[in-house]
């Protein structure tokens, strides 16, 4: 029994700091492209409108950038202190490719970073633009390898077991394994799809506020265009990957779907919704469409999919959760489209920025990404269960043997922290993008790492001579 | 054979925490001195003075977690699971300090005290807790086949307690120095007259750790007193003792980076002692680095990514911070 709540509270403990800190990252790695794109428009256009946003959105960066470096910084330890069997036996893979992040992006990251923030006049423009380059790019470099790392973890190959312990045998077949160029694409898609849709909930929320501005209007724009393109591409991508992980892990496809039953020769229905019981061994209360789970798995009207009773009891994954997590996640997705949709409509009529329920709408999505991204991770990794290395080591068989007391003590350690700390750091960020974005007028900025901005525009803007008062006060 | 791969990592690892203990430690140390120095505009100084690179700082600690693992599995999973109290400490203390190096100056006045505090005892904790794994290390643990075997508390003894104090010490030299070299005016000399103190306190620091390791653990007793390891000993106190009383002698006039660099040497010969007295064990009091090692192919593997890699981050590291060159001064911050 012990044994058991000590395993929950472990589990609970890095489930708990995952989450917390993906969300983070999904930001930091859309808003470090997005700046790039921003500073390239301003060097390209010269048109102040984008340094201006630049700005804007460089000190949310910043203070979403920190909560995701602390916030890592504790993942790269939990794999040892509560995951120490599964670190000593697998380590030999997931350590050289964490090793690999680090070199190749954190690094980068950090080491950029100083200069993106607050090099603006000490640096030219070109090497100013050159680190921002950098940051981006680091943070993708990272996104590559922890997801090379993680679906090594879901569809490992490339290794061999000696002496009870895991030894690559083929780098190459380990990075490239099955799942992951989907997870990398899906992951990738969906941390620039949860940006467009927070920046765009940013502009949406300052028309309604009747701040309509030229800034305000690129934004929202930029956001809804980004979302037109790369929402419906996250549906295709999404259905790739779930084909994908039919073919390798169809246990956590079966439960996803709800599906017990496999009638050979029979097609599946898809269930819309319904509630799976683990103990009754079916779905309650099931909303079906027949055909259509075949349609969809297997691209056949009467493709043949497993159900979850073709797995012995103690090697299905929970499908009462699985199921509705996947289901938060697609049904966001669909709204995700049709937010897109809806915006290219109206701008094709000139409404888009005076459409009140469709700017309410924007500013509701806004967090949609993130819940999404969570509702995804949460369907990847308890749809992996009861394997932490799919099909070759047991969740049970990988956690350190702390005693329920310290897991409890830690726990509470870390939810007090997070909910104090990113508590504190979500709220000032809402007030930083509620802040209306200005041009580089410092009496509309707190103290922030703005003052480059105020003596770059000194030195760059001839007609800026007025800005120099207030400046001067700081 | 040709090239033995375990020594080349450890060689690798011993650097890359040796980085760390130096940069983040005169960013921790900056912290520590937070409640010596009350003035707001002087704190908001001190911040800027590592703003622009802290958290490549941080980033050394990522790579000694990441290169543990990679190179010595066993080494990762059983230090961290032995130590996870102090570590878990230790995270929350840099996560309250990281943050606050953007809260603290986008927050509104009234919060801002919550985070000097957040900043100055995230700090302390962190430094703290690194200290008190570092006395536990070498207390060293008890193992079974691939796991930690002791108990939940082990890690909790007078001597881990006071080199959890000791670093505290170490590294508000190093922040103190450092801003002596970064700073200007009143901060710069106040800094001066506290380095003075602090260097007094680490010396006994010193004494006291060099006393007490010996004699509470008779094995690395044997290894310091007894030939050959004694050779390479004894120069270590006499560097030592050497090096303080210059930094003494510097502190009392105008100086700038000679203290820095002084403290840099003290801190270096504490870690090679570490380093004498423990070798080749990697879990001490008995696991050896070639026990604890990975497979080749996966050491293999993430050497050639390293050696690469490693000077090109030093490179651009080192013009990061090249570029925040010179002193900082009051007001022309990146911050205000
Ligand atoms: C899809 C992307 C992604 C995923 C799945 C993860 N991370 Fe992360 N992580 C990043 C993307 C990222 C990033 C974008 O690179 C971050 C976020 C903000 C930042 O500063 O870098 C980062 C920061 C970050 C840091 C701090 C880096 C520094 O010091 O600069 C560490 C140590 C980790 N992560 C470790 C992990 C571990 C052990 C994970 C697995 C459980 C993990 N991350 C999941
Ligand atoms: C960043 C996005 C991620 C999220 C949101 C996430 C989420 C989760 C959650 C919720 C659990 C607990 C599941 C359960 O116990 O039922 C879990 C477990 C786990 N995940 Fe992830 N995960 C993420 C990425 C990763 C990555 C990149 C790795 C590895 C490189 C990883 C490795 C693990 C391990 C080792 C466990 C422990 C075994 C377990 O309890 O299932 N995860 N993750
Ligand atoms: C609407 C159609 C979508 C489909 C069909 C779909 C499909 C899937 C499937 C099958 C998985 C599990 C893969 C596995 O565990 O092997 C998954 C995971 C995930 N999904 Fe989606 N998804 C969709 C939309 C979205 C959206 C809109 C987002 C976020 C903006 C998102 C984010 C994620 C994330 C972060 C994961 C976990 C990482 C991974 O395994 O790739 N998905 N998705």
């Amino acid at each position: 029994m012990v044994g058991i709540s000590a395993l929950m509270l472990a589990r609970i403990q890095f489930g708990f700091t995952v989450c917390f800190h993906i969300i983070f990252p999904a930001i930091t790695i859309g808003l470090a492209s997005y700046l790039v794109v921003l500073e390239a428009m301003w060097l390209w256009r010269k048109d102040s409108t984008y340094r201006d946003l630049y700005f804007f959105w460089t000190r949310i960066f910043a203070v979403n950038f920190a909560m995701g470096v602390v916030s890592g910084l504790v993942m790269a330890y939990q794999f040892g202190t509560n995951w120490s069997y599964f670190s000593a036996f697998a380590g030999g893979v997931t350590g050289p490719l964490l090793a690999y992040e680090v070199l190749t992006a954190f690094f980068l990251e950090a080491g950029f970073l100083g200069v993106m923030l607050f090099g603006w006049n000490k640096v030219g423009p070109g090497l100013h633009f050159f680190a921002s380059i950098m940051v981006a790019l680091g943070t993708l470099v990272s996104a590559t390898w922890i997801l090379a790392s993680n679906s090594w973890m879901q569809t490992p190959q490339g290794y061999e077991i000696v002496d009870g312990r895991v030894v690559p045998v083929d780098w190459l077949a380990v990075i490239f394994n099955p799942s992951f160029p989907y997870r990398l694409a899906h992951m990738t898609t969906a941390a620039f799809l949860a940006t467009a849709l927070f920046v765009g909930a940013v502009g949406a929320w300052h028309m309604l506020k009747g701040h309509d501005t030229v800034r305000v209007r690129t934004m929202l724009s930029m956001a809804l265009w980004m979302t037109l393109a790369v929402a419906p591409l996250q549906i295709v991508l999404g259905d790739a990957h779930g084909l994908n992980t039919l073919h390798y892990q169809p246990a956590k496809i079966a439960a996803i779907e709800g599906h017990w039953q496999n009638t050979p020769g029979e097609s599946a229905p898809l269930i819309l919704f319904g509630w799976p019981d683990m103990a009754a061994e079916t779905t309650r209360f099931a909303v079906e469409i027949p055909h259509l789970g075949s349609l969809i798995l297997t691209h056949d009207w009467n493709g043949n999919v497993p159900g979850l009773k073709a797995f012995a009891p103690e090697d299905r994954p929970n499908s009462t959760v699985v199921f509705w997590t996947f289901r938060v996640m697609v049904g966001l997705g669909f709204l995700m489209v049709l937010v897109g949709v809806w915006g290219l409509w109206l701008r094709c009529r000139q409404r888009l920025f005076t459409c009140r329920p469709f700017l309410r709408l924007c500013v509701a999505m806004g967090p949609a990404g993130l819940i999404a991204i969570l509702a995804g991770w949460l369907t990847t990794e308890i749809g992996r269960q009861p394997w932490v290395v799919y099909g070759v080591m047991r969740t049970v068989d990988a956690v350190s043997n702390h005693s329920v007391l310290a897991l409890t003590m830690t726990l509470i350690v870390f939810v007090v922290t997070y909910f104090a700390v990113f508590g504190f750091g979500v709220t000032l960020m809402l007030r930083l993008v509620g802040q209306e974005p200005g041009p580089h007028d410092p009496g509309l900025y707190q103290p922030g790492s703005i003052l480059e901005a105020e003596r770059y525009q000194r030195s760059a803007r001839p007609l800026s001579a007025a800005t120099d008062e207030p400046a001067a006060k700081n | 054979m040709g090239i033995d791969l375990p020594v080349i990592w450890a060689v690798i690892i011993g650097f890359g925490l040796m980085m760390y203990v130096v940069m983040d430690g005169f960013d921790l140390g900056i912290g520590l001195l937070f409640p010596f120095v009350r003035d707001p505009t002087d704190r908001d100084t001190m911040v800027n003075t590592v703003a622009p690179v802290w958290d490549g700082n941080e980033t050394w600690l990522v790579l000694g977690g990441a290169g543990l693992m990679a190179a010595f599995p066993l080494a990762y999973a059983v230090l961290l699971s032995a130590l996870y109290l102090p570590l878990v400490l230790m995270l929350a203390g840099l996560i309250w300090r990281g943050v606050a190096f953007e809260f603290r100056f986008k927050a509104d006045a009234a919060h801002k005290p919550l985070w000097n505090t957040a900043f100055a005892g995230g700090s302390f904790v962190a430094t703290f807790f690194q200290g008190v794994a570092l006395g536990a290390y070498i207390n060293g643990f008890v193992v079974t086949g691939p796991s930690y075997a002791g108990g939940a508390f082990d890690w909790l003894t007078p001597f881990s307690l006071f080199t959890g104090l000791g670093l505290v010490v170490a590294y508000a030299l190093l922040g103190s120095t450092w801003l002596i070299m970064k700073t200007a005016g009143s901060l710069h000399r106040r800094m001066i007259r506290l380095s003075r103190m602090i260097t007094m306190a680490l010396l006994l620091v010193i004494a006291a750790v060099s006393l007490w390791t010996p004699l509470a653990h008779p094995a690395i007793a044997v290894r310091w007193f007894t030939a050959p390891d004694i050779f390479f000993f004894l120069p270590v106190p006499i560097l030592v003792l050497a090096t303080t009383w210059t930094m003494l002698q510097v502190l009392r006039g105008e100086t700038n980076v000679t203290p820095f660099l002084l403290a840099l040497v003290l801190l270096f010969l504490g870690y090679s002692g570490l380093a004498i007295s423990l070798w080749p064990h990697i879990i001490p009091p008995d696991i050896t680095l070639r026990a604890a090692a990975a497979p080749p192919q996966s050491m293999g593997f993430a050497l050639v990514g390293a050696l690469f890699i490693i000077p090109v981050i030093l490179g651009y590291t080192a013009w990061a911070y090249y570029v925040f060159r010179g002193k900082v001064k009051p007001g022309d911050g990146y911050h205000h």
